[in-house]
């Protein structure tokens, strides 16, 4: 097949990963030409949507054509063998730069991969390249990256979330059948709700950090993002699983998640609406887009309840405590000294004025604002205040879950309170971005799995909503098990999937940049 | 205050003054691998050779615990009498530093593996037990080597390099209770506890503890309170203080500086202080005012360390006879006397004594050559015993020699003086300086009839009957031979012919 034939490349960037791994295997069509396919499209349409910070051809062509050579040698292939992927510029590939979105590492080269990295290469995906972020993973629009921002292919004028925005943007502008991002306070599931696709946020621990550049350790969780619940399930499988170099790495089998994605069954199933966050909170099309899924899982033949948890309201504050505090010592280690940008060492200044001189210039606002919001929290004489009453809170609100899911299987919410809000409206307001992680950052503090899949359009803007389904820590297959049903109902109701609903890009791009 | 001229003399200190002291002291610990990587723990290789990404402290990567380095710390709490920890965390010290990979240090802030044990110490006969706060883990920075300067200290330096290579090194320390009522053997308190920790830490195999290489280095506390006061002083903390000489020293200097202060009716600056070898006087550093926020907080990075009582009982099966056994079964084995003993245990020379012994030696003769000959070279040379470039089999060598007749004390000396300057082995040095002694009857009397016919008048004041003079005629044998004949044999022979 020529590469140059757009209609046919065309329909390689619609199928799933699923399809696309299926084609491969079967030698209906090469790794080299799907590849082929997506940097074409990359070509195409990310001068609009801005997803990428690095597109590495070379690389992802080698690596097809290594899977291919192993399909022709009659070499087993992994489920995913041969599927493209867009991967956040948070996790190191020693190939590639990883910037995490930040002048401060513009020019550097890690010297390994992640243990995330490694596995994607084991399992025969093709990395395409490093994909945008709000710098340092801190932020919900990637308005915050150094790099500028991505655009949600929905709507260009508009965010697509963040801080894993431009892996969510690559996957939703078929750039990419599968993307990695990270999650902290939402940074998967909210771009995946905001772009009309699926992102999944694993149990902490089910999924390595080691290469994954730090925000807040205790929170910081790579998950899949994809198109439909079985691709997020089948790259869930294939990135996860202990790991001996992160000593939080959980040390048990991966739940059967792909499984569950293919067992689209809710009957019997105890579904809790979170009281907290299912009043008047949100928009008014987000609400009422939820409120039709929860109505369609009872069709479905769940059993649904309401159910309290009191402690949620303060999760926002007790994360921005948290978070703030690990990012300010896990961002110490940018001081020019070894790697990264250095400033201001011209012979005559002192080692700590090439420190400071360096960091002022090397980190964003946002980044700044964090590091001495954490660096306060930890301060001799008001640690017991601010970080030790936060991780109180945070133990409360682990309480509650576990509360909670006494009674329910899994817990249910909006991803987020609205839809894409325009690029700029919130830049310059830090609470109202902020705001955008209320309905997830319970999960990041809990360390438990949560799935964010389609529900519909909002009808006062036409954008996407996404519903949230949390879980028991290590039960991640529960959420795939009701996102699969929740995906199969609506796009029978739809007639295909959310996405197929978004103009396509050539009619857009240009209009609204 | 440094100007030496106002220090109050030791003497007049201690009649007004009351000192209390207090030692951290840091060991790196023998580990084949760093704290939290795989990386080796090697001394002396080539700069940055020892490292990767977590030692390195590079974006995305992880620490892991070394479990043997926390096998050691337990070994050592149980060793000093502590309890140990049923479930404790790392923490993050924060602070910027060229030579720390991560401007953060993971050590133990308020949950330290070991607590609450003591040390016995023995000074002078007097036996004092030191309280231990604390034994916790930590891993070391990397160094930081300042180019170009005068001092090799930071300031006045054109650059500094930084060799990684012992960043992420497990450390651990031992900080102890504020001792007090040592009085006047302040210094010797200190320095005997810092000799016995360093047996102790040998003697259970987890250091190398060699001062001079930086693998156990102290912080010496000091502070001073007229007797009587109810309330102790302010301390300082005097940094790096890295021989046993020097740890008696900083501590006899900061209670004359402190004195003087004192004196004049000023108040002691809380603050850490730098120890300067070379003349033996501590200077200012950094204040309290200007201390640092570490900002502590529990290292997400890491599981809590929660180690199994079962195991903790193991390793305390499995510790070796302690130093403080050992003397006493050594003292009854040699059958010496307290003071001996302990004059044995302050020179550093138990070991070197003991292994003495096993290579062949008499108690007595180890004690000997090693409190003797031995310590006056390592005193002129200024180093330890234990450094001396001669090993316990070479000592017992040149004893068995004596014993055998081939050499007398004398020519041991100039023996031993030979294995020092590294000209080789005792039996070689014997026989290249050919220093056997003549120990043929023929030469002997040849040489005795020599010395009488020399000196008519010395011979007859022997034949008189003074034999105290016979010495002057074997010291003329002595010196014909050239120190080597066997001088009882010429005296016999002298008195045999004279009398």
């Amino acid at each position: 097949m020529a590469t140059g034939d757009a209609g046919t490349a065309g329909e390689l960037t619609r199928l799933t990963a699923a399809q696309i791994a299926a084609a491969v295997a079967a030698g209906e069509v090469s790794a080299v030409e799907v590849t082929q396919a997506h940097l074409d499209r990359i070509v195409a349409v990310d001068p609009d949507v801005r997803a990428f910070l690095h597109v590495a051809g070379i690389g992802a062509l080698a690596a097809a054509e290594d899977v291919d050579r192993k399909r022709a040698a009659g070499e087993p292939l992994g489920p995913l063998a041969g599927v493209p992927l867009a991967l956040k510029d948070v996790l190191t590939t020693k190939d590639m730069p990883t910037t995490c979105g930040s002048k401060i590492l513009q020019s550097w080269r890690p010297p390994y991969d992640a243990t995330v990295t490694r596995r994607l290469r084991d399992a025969g995906i093709v990395i395409l390249g490093k994909t945008n972020m709000d710098e340092f993973a801190m932020g919900s629009s990637t308005e915050n990256s150094a790099f500028g921002p991505s655009h949600n292919p929905w709507d260009l004028g508009r965010i697509p979330g963040g801080s894993s925005g431009g892996s969510a943007a690559a996957v939703a502008a078929y750039e990419a059948p599968l993307g990695i991002g990270t999650d902290t306070g939402g940074s998967i599931r909210q771009p995946a709700a905001v772009c009309g696709i699926v992102g999944m946020k694993p149990t902490y621990g089910g999924s390595s950090r080691y290469g994954l550049v730090a925000f807040a350790s205790s929170l910081d969780t790579p998950g899949p993002l994809a198109r439909t619940v079985l691709d997020a399930a089948l790259l869930h499988e294939a990135m996860s699983g202990h790991d001996p170099c992160d000593s939080t790495s959980v040390d048990a089998p991966v739940p059967p998640v792909v499984a569950a994605a293919r067992h689209a069954d809710v009957s019997g199933l105890r579904v809790g609406v979170v009281t907290e966050f299912s009043g008047g909170g949100s928009q008014g099309g987000v609400q009422a887009r939820f409120t039709e899924a929860v109505e369609l899982l009872e069709s479905l033949g769940a059993k649904v309840v309401e159910v309290s948890c009191p402690h949620f309201t303060y999760a926002l504050p007790a994360y921005y405590l948290i978070a703030p505090s690990e990012c300010s010592s896990n961002l110490a280690r940018f001081d020019a000294m070894r790697y990264g940008l250095r400033v201001g060492d011209d012979g005559t200044r002192s080692a700590e004025d090439v420190m400071s001189l360096t960091r002022e210039a090397g980190f964003g606002p946002e980044v700044k604002r964090r590091i001495m919001l954490g660096t306060y929290a930890l301060s001799s004489g008001y640690y017991d205040a601010y970080y030790g009453k936060a991780q109180q809170v945070r133990t409360l609100i682990t309480q509650d879950f576990d509360a909670a899911f006494e009674q329910v299987d899994v817990l249910v919410s909006p991803t987020t309170p609205t839809t894409a809000f325009p690029l700029g409206e919130r830049a310059d307001d830090p609470m109202a971005m902020y705001l955008a992680d209320l309905f997830t950052i319970p999960s990041d503090l809990a360390g438990n799995a949560a799935i964010s899949v389609p529900c519909g359009l909002a009808p006062e803007d036409g954008l996407p909503v996404g519903l949230q389904i949390m879980a028991p820590a290590l039960a991640d297959d529960r959420t795939y098990r009701v996102g699969a049903a929740v995906e199969a109902a609506l796009q029978q109701r739809w007639g295909g999937p959310l996405l197929a609903q978004a103009k396509e890009l050539g009619e857009t791009a240009g209009e609204t940049r | 205050m440094t100007d030496l001229a106002q220090l109050v003399p030791y003497d007049e200190a201690l009649s007004r003054y009351e000192p209390v002291i207090g030692l951290e002291t840091h060991v790196e610990l023998g580990t084949t691998t760093k704290m939290f990587c795989g990386c080796p723990t090697t001394f002396g290789l080539e700069p940055n050779s020892a490292v990767c990404p977590v030692c390195l402290g590079l974006p995305g990567s992880l620490p892991v615990a070394n479990r043997a380095a926390i096998e050691y710390t337990i070994r050592i709490g149980l060793a000093l009498n502590c309890s140990i920890a049923t479930w404790c965390r790392f923490a993050r010290k924060n602070y910027f530093y060229p030579d720390m990979p991560k401007d953060f240090q993971i050590s133990q802030y308020d949950e330290p593996l070991c607590t609450d044990g003591w040390l016995d110490v023995v000074v002078d006969g007097t036996t004092f037990r030191v309280g231990i706060e604390r034994v916790h883990l930590e891993e070391d920075t990397g160094k930081s080597l300042h180019m170009g300067g005068a001092t090799g200290r930071i300031h006045g330096a054109e650059y500094s390099l930084v060799d990684y290579n012992r960043a992420g090194i497990p450390l651990v320390e031992v900080v102890t209770k504020p001792v007090t009522g040592t009085g006047a053997i302040a210094p010797d308190a200190a320095r005997a506890y810092v000799t016995e920790l360093r047996g102790l830490l040998r003697s259970l195999g987890v250091s190398d503890v060699r001062m001079e290489e930086g693998s156990l280095r102290n912080d010496v506390n000091v502070s001073l309170a007229p007797h009587g006061a109810a309330q102790w002083g302010t301390r300082t903390e005097t940094k790096n203080v890295n021989s046993l000489r020097s740890v008696e020293r900083a501590v006899r200097f900061e209670i004359e500086r402190q004195a003087a202060v004192l004196d004049a009716g000023q108040k002691v600056v809380q603050e850490t202080r730098h120890f300067h070898e070379d003349n033996g006087i501590t200077t200012a550093g950094r204040s309290k005012e200007e201390a640092q926020d570490y900002r502590y907080f529990p290292e997400p990075d890491l599981v809590p360390v929660a180690p199994d009582r079962d195991w903790v009982e193991q390793i305390r099966a499995s510790l070796p006879e302690l130093p403080a056994a050992r003397r006493i079964r050594l003292q009854a084995e040699w059958g010496l006397s307290d003071l001996d003993m302990t004059q044995l245990s302050n020179a550093g020379a138990l070991d070197l004594v003991s292994e003495t012994v096993t290579a062949g030696a008499s108690a007595a003769d180890a004690r000997k050559w090693w409190l003797g000959e031995l310590a006056r070279h390592a005193n002129e040379t200024g180093t330890d015993l234990a450094a001396l470039p001669i090993t316990p089999a070479q000592v017992a060598r040149v004893s068995a020699l004596v014993r055998a007749g081939t050499i007398n004390d004398k020519l041991a000396r100039q023996v031993l003086d030979g294995v020092l300057a590294g000209q080789g082995e005792p039996d070689a040095i014997v026989e290249a300086q050919g220093l056997a002694i003549v120990s043929d009857e023929g030469a002997l009397t040849e040489a005795v009839d020599a010395a009488i016919a020399a000196n008519p008048d010395i011979a007859d004041k022997v034949r008189d009957g003074k034999t105290a003079a016979v010495g002057a005629l074997v010291g003329a044998v002595m010196k014909a031979t050239r120190g080597r004949a066997d001088a009882s044999r010429a005296r016999e022979l002298i008195l045999e012919r004279l009398t």
